[in-house]
């Protein structure tokens, strides 16, 4: 994916959802973006799949086994999306119809993109449902997902989406809305396919522990551009990005029982993406902000191998707020 | 605190049924949303409640409140029991509870500004009029962290977090004794949550409130509470000092909850032992007979016949430890699931 941008035209003026974002998965790579909310990570890989309404401005390209996915026509880019691409919503909840059986809401994956039968859809939706371990699988395939739990939807649409054997999965914010107990279940779940089937899958979320736990590369993202990137130990080791190292600090650490330390703030709020400046996105909340920062965007550099930090001051202390 | 001073809350066997579906044709049913909480906060103690959805957490919270009446059991507060009063005998005691809500969108007025929001319950109790109660509010912006000029904003016009402050100045604008908080930082943006918890904090070291404390998270209440109770399906199966339940956790429920936590640092989270919990919470509409954890315990097997036939009471073991599990005892623990040097690293 190169240097993508997208750009929504409001009443209040452009929104610029994502500005200039490139990276590369890897075969087999869990690729981990985080950000607060309106960063723009869950628009860019709607972009990638051309989910987005027609009042998206998309530029850039995205390559996927040698077809730029933006600029190829759609009936392409249809048959990709949910065979090699395939997505997992939020919302486990109001991403599945409440009027199908699970069973051809998976079914229906299959004879649509591999043109299997009813009676083959059925037996494959009932081996993808114990692949991804729900309990008495022939029973569950015949239920509607009201009468499925949280975690078990959740399941249910990662069998979906791992109905064609994708080469990338991308699950934007997947354990989101369940309890931690069922969270660390699906994510062994993820960790598992990806061991077991070889499928790259780059993971959207806020939350940093879920990174720590799963992802290979980190990307942090900050009002539409890219913040910092890096291996994920290399990431929580060695944070430069200052909006990297206040996330870092920002969240309460299970063990960290030193009470009277206090969490650390980042000053300010996320700016609005409509009037977005052209100097660093972070400048007006940032310790290590100067009259450079506020005037000029910070080019990605490598700061040490493998690790790309756009600001004008990178380094690991944290320094105020 | 001197010892004759009576807890600021004292919550006793509460249990809260809701029926529902109809009963006229033979269906319906009862939700055990509570079985038999209790409890007690000291003056200025932080008590949280942790569970998973489905605990009944949030209902301990809403009768404690009163914004619900319990089935059976008893609430006082400052000793005055307060379970079964009528709204109008409840009205002057307002003023010394107060609750934030989770979702600072849906729980402010939108045709209210902001300074009319908090300003309200000092207006309805009659404690400020006028000239006085704008000052207040300029004060208790202030010590929110807000700018006064926001007083005359609706609440649209903020961001989620300045939303969740202008809650917090509400609750805190008559000076509560006890201050319930519901999630108060499970919408907002982690940046956004650091702030609101360390504002919590300092305002509670200032002015001293009792602060029933609920939440899912576990690493935001060792962060912020003195003690902690862990529900699961209406039951408090352990309570103990922040320091006791996070370097000992003894009921295995607890271990699971802990050892499912995920710390940011993937040194540490990746050589974490989990404790995968089989299947889901089950319906409060039909809890397991016996203990309400076996269906899901990893040491069922250990516990039969014991945990089918009788639910463990809630026991002191040692130093106000207090555990509900048939395997724990004064002088001798449920089995280790997870190393607990692991769980404090």
């Amino acid at each position: 994916m190169r240097d993508l941008s997208v750009r929504f035209d409001t009443d209040d003026g452009t929104v610029h959802a994502v500005d200039g974002l490139s990276f590369t998965l890897d075969e087999g790579q869990v690729l981990g973006v985080v950000g607060e909310s309106g960063c723009g990570k869950s628009v860019s890989v709607m972009a990638l799949l051309r989910l987005l309404p027609p009042t998206a401005h998309v530029t850039g390209s995205a390559e996927f086994d040698a077809v730029d996915l933006l600029s190829a026509p759609l009936s392409h880019v249809r048959r990709v999306r949910g065979r090699e691409i395939a997505f997992v919503f939020q919302e486990p909840m109001t991403s599945l119809n409440p009027a199908f059986r699970v069973g051809n809401q998976i079914g229906e994956v299959l004879r649509r993109h591999l043109g299997l039968s009813r009676g083959d859809a059925r037996r494959r939706a009932v081996e993808l449902l114990d692949l991804v371990r729900i309990p008495a699988p022939d029973r569950r395939v015949d239920e509607y997902p009201h009468q499925l739990s949280g975690g078990m939807r959740q399941r249910v649409m990662i069998a979906m989406a791992l109905a064609c054997d994708p080469k990338v999965l991308i699950a934007d914010e997947p354990t989101t809305a369940l309890d931690v107990t069922i969270q660390s279940g699906i994510l062994d779940l993820l960790r598992d396919i990806r061991e077991r089937l070889g499928t790259s899958i780059i993971l959207i979320t806020h939350n940093l522990g879920v990174v720590a736990d799963i992802a290979d590369r980190v990307i942090v993202m900050y009002a539409g551009r890219k913040a910092e990137e890096a291996p994920v130990h290399e990431l929580f080791a060695r944070p430069e990005h200052p909006y990297t190292i206040g996330l870092l600090g920002a969240v309460p650490r299970p063990g960290g029982a030193d009470k009277q330390g206090r969490l650390q703030e980042i000053p300010g709020r996320v700016p609005s993406l409509a009037q977005l400046p052209s100097a660093c996105a972070f400048a007006p909340r940032c310790p290590r902000a100067d009259d450079l920062s506020r005037s000029q965007v910070p080019d990605l550099r490598e700061v040490r191998q493998d690790h790309l930090v756009a600001c004008f001051h990178p380094g690991v202390e944290w320094d105020g707020g | 605190m001197s010892r004759v001073e009576p807890p600021t809350l004292e919550v006793v066997d509460l249990v809260k049924h809701f029926h529902v579906g109809s009963q006229l044709f033979g269906g319906g049913g009862t939700v055990h949303a509570i079985d038999g909480v209790s409890f007690s906060i000291a003056p200025g103690e932080l008590l949280g409640l942790v569970g998973e959805s489905g605990s009944g957490k949030s209902t301990v919270a809403n009768c404690v409140i009163r914004l619900l009446e319990p089935t059976e059991g008893s609430i006082r507060l400052k000793g005055r029991d307060i379970t079964h009063l009528s709204r109008r005998e409840l009205r002057p005691l307002r003023s010394a509870m107060h609750m934030v809500f989770q979702d600072p969108y849906s729980s402010l007025n939108p045709r209210m500004t902001c300074g009319q929001i908090v300003g309200e319950p000092l207006r309805v109790q009659k404690l400020a009029r006028g000239k006085n109660l704008d000052q207040k509010v300029v004060d208790l912006f202030d010590r929110v962290g807000l700018r006064a000029e926001l007083r005359f904003r609706y609440p649209h016009e903020l961001s989620g977090g300045q939303r969740q402050r202008v809650g917090l100045a509400r609750a805190l604008s008559v000076s509560p004794t006890l201050l319930v908080a519901d999630e108060p930082v499970s919408a907002l943006d982690v940046s956004v949550q650091a702030a609101i918890l360390n504002l919590l904090r300092d305002l509670q070291r200032d002015m001293g409130f009792s602060c029933l404390f609920i939440t899912h998270d576990l690493a935001t209440v060792e962060y912020l509470c003195d003690r902690v109770a862990v529900m699961y399906l209406g039951k408090i199966v352990e309570l103990a000092t922040t320091r006791d339940l996070f370097a000992g956790p003894k009921h295995p429920y607890t271990q699971a909850l802990l050892s499912a936590a995920l710390v940011p640092d993937p040194e540490v989270q990746r050589k974490r032992t989990r404790v995968i919990l089989q299947g889901d919470i089950p319906s409060p509409l039909a809890p397991p007979s016996g203990c309400r954890f076996r269906t899901r315990c990893p040491l069922e097997h250990e516990s039969a016949p014991a945990s089918t036939e009788e639910d463990p009471p809630l026991i002191d073991v040692g130093g106000g430890h207090l555990v509900a599990c048939h395997l724990v005892r004064r002088g001798r623990d449920a089995p280790k699931l997870v190393d607990t040097a692991e769980l404090t690293a």
